[in-house]
């Protein structure tokens, strides 16, 4: 049928768009615009996620921003927290032998600050997170209907105000001072000296995540959560274990915000409690939309896209109200997201295998 | 021991009695009509059987084991398949992809698998649509593969999800009205595909309102009436029970003719 599509030339233009964003940039001399770009496109993993979540698999969640939260604090959070204090104790020696622990100069005085690697933070971060999903999904998932909206709703609203009002998290300011994530030569770090570097570990991992949820939507387990989708019953009576399913799914969308949150916290060098508010996550669920629902190319260029604009102050004091407007226009005038409107089916699943002689006989 | 066994079954929806205590056995190998007029509580009995529904009294037993309780992907994982009355595919997937849907049970590659596009997984996958064409062209929609399920008629829709409920490869499929909205030439290759899955040893229940379709192929029959078993038998038998007439009194020529 119609346009099934190959996803190399796909990825190829992908790649190819942004290294000329990038030179175009550097010609412009708007060098700087690629800090807010490599920020929009960690955000729009968050966006990919969602749309396994939302628009593949039919669940709705309005927590993703706590969920982002949780990955980017406990990174900032481990890899701040000087444990200097705790030099001395058995389990602090252990960890420091497992060569865990990492100590570097304070950036107020000749002090050493002891804390966690950052990359084990990482996989803290992401762990943790994909645990307290798993909470909050258990009770909600086993039910058919919108419990998981209602349960996270409540959710982001509770890590809000934990976030705002623990002062060893920083309360209203966050936390400042986070490290910069090294991996094999790579750091991800916002100081400018690594500027390009930091834009194309963005997109790589972007492109990984389109990948791998691209596998995952067009194979067995990604046909089941469609089909849960369209009607959990008949899923149900077809033989998928749908309550597992979907919290597994919410469990690898959640790990996803988790991971970009926690790369954002290393490149920013910081985080604030504002990610975690229901203006956020009602932001993502938007951008969800906007990309068309189960698009996760179409998720990715537009999330990018706006969130770049908005990094960039385009919608200046109406900044949430934007994503609020996007929200109502695209289900009052294109509730299949902008590009059926436009004629453009970028999500077309392609069969992985066509059996041999009907292959062709379908296409037109 | 019969395929499946339901004892007593009672179904209450609210101050509705849907089901008052039906029993009755399917035997391996038949097929088994359930007919009666439109809310005896024939849907009901499905939904309970394949567990989209718990009863509120009542035992059910595949095997002599029971299954009441159970979720319905647990007891399509024991062999029972259905189609619904108002034909539920998965309507933003192609018809290779419902019937794939249908073979889930039959393979293993899970979340991290499918996502690294394993090679276990990639064989597994190529296997699945290999079986899953092989039951499309089963029920004669093999060039209709890569259509999307929700753009054909409704009797493609039905042979779609036939096929998928057969891609579960039951060994008890639940048919609810199968031949509604069909023509009568799709009515009779209906027939005959039903025969002959039923020679390929899978057993048959099936909802109909089409008498002469349940004459013709049903081994036994069964009626409810008000959520009461009123005649149980072979069709000839069915055909002549007074209290069977007495329900189709208006449909009468029709039960007569079949
Ligand atoms: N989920 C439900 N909640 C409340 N009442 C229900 C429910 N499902 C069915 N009923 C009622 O139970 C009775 C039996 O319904 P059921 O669908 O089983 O009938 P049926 O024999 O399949 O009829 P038809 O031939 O019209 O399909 C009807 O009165 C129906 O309104
Ligand atoms: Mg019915």
């Amino acid at each position: 049928m119609n346009t099934t599509t190959r996803i190399w030339p796909r990825l190829a233009a992908f790649a190819a768009a942004a290294i000329v964003i990038q030179l175009s940039l550097g010609a412009a001399g708007k060098v700087y615009y690629l800090t807010q770009l490599t920020m929009a496109v960690y955000y729009a993993i968050v966006v990919m996620g969602l749309s396994l979540l939302m628009g593949y698999a039919g669940q709705v969640s309005l927590g993703h921003g706590a969920f982002f939260a949780i990955g980017g604090y406990t990174s900032a959070f481990l890899t701040t927290h000087n444990m200097a204090g705790c030099r001395g104790a058995a389990w602090f020696d252990l960890l420091d032998k497992c060569g865990v622990i990492v100590s570097r100069k304070s950036l107020y005085d000749d002090t050493l600050v002891l804390t966690v690697a950052p990359w084990l933070a990482f996989i803290v971060a992401v762990l943790l997170t994909v645990v307290i999903a798993a909470v909050i999904g258990y009770p909600s998932l086993r039910l058919r209907g919108h419990y998981l909206a209602m349960a996270t709703l409540g959710f982001g609203l509770i890590i809000h105000c934990i976030l705002i009002g623990s002062p060893v998290l920083g309360a209203a300011d966050g936390i400042t001072g986070v490290p910069s994530l090294s991996v094999g030569g790579l750091a991800v770090s916002g100081k400018s000296a690594v500027r390009v570097q930091n834009y194309y570990i963005a997109w790589a991992v972007a492109i990984a995540v389109l990948v791998l949820l691209r596998n995952l939507v067009e194979s067995r387990m990604g046909r089941a959560l469609r089909a849960i989708h369209d009607s959990e019953a008949a899923a149900s009576a077809m033989g998928v274990n749908t309550p597992k399913l979907k919290l597994e799914v919410l469990m690898v969308s959640a790990a996803l915000a988790a991971m970009a949150g926690s790369l954002l916290a290393h490149y920013n060098e910081g985080i604030g409690p504002s990610e975690s508010s229901s203006f956020k996550s009602v932001r993502y669920l938007a951008l969800v939309a906007a990309g068309g629902m189960a698009n996760l190319e179409g998720a990715l260029v537009v999330s990018t896209l706006l969130v770049f604009l908005s990094l960039r102050g385009w919608f200046g004091t109406y900044d949430n109200a934007v994503f609020g407007i996007i929200l109502i226009a695209i289900v009052a005038l294109a509730p299949q997201g902008p590009f059926r409107q436009l004629g453009l089916r970028m999500n077309r699943c392609r069969p992985l295998y066509k059996p041999g002689k009907e292959a062709r006989s379908g296409a037109s | 021991m019969a395929l499946l066994e339901a004892e007593n079954v009672r179904q209450c929806f609210g101050g509705l009695v849907a089901l008052n205590g039906v029993s009755f056995e399917v035997r391996r190998g038949q097929i088994m009509a359930i007919i009666g007029p439109n809310g005896a509580g024939k849907t009901t009995l499905f939904n309970i059987v394949c567990g989209l529904i718990n009863p509120t009294d009542g035992v059910v037993r595949m095997d002599g084991k029971v299954i009441t309780g159970l979720k319905p992907f647990q007891i399509a994982a024991l062999g029972v398949s259905r189609t619904f009355q108002n034909v539920s595919l998965f309507p933003h997937m192609t018809v290779l992809e419902n019937v794939l849907v249908g073979r889930h049970l039959h393979g293993r590659a899970g979340l991290i698998g499918c996502a690294l596009r394993l090679p276990t997984q990639r064989r597994e996958e190529k296997a699945m649509v290999e079986q899953a064409s092989r039951f499309l062209e089963e029920v004669g929609l093999a060039e209709k593969a890569q259509h999307s399920a929700g753009g054909l008629s409704l009797g493609q829709r039905r042979l779609v999800e036939l096929a998928r409920a057969l891609g579960t490869e039951p060994r008890l499929l639940l048919l609810d009205e199968p031949a509604s909205g069909l023509n009568t030439k799709e009515t009779d290759n209906l027939a005959k595909t039903l025969r002959r899955i039923r020679d390929r040893g899978i057993t048959l229940l099936m909802v109909e309102h089409d008498m002469s379709l349940v004459m013709d192929i049903a081994d036994e029959i069964l009626v409810l009436d008000f959520g009461v078993k009123i005649a149980e038998g072979p069709p000839a038998q069915v055909r002549s029970d007074p209290k069977v007439i007495a329900v189709y009194l208006g449909e009468k020529e029709n039960v007569a003719s079949g």
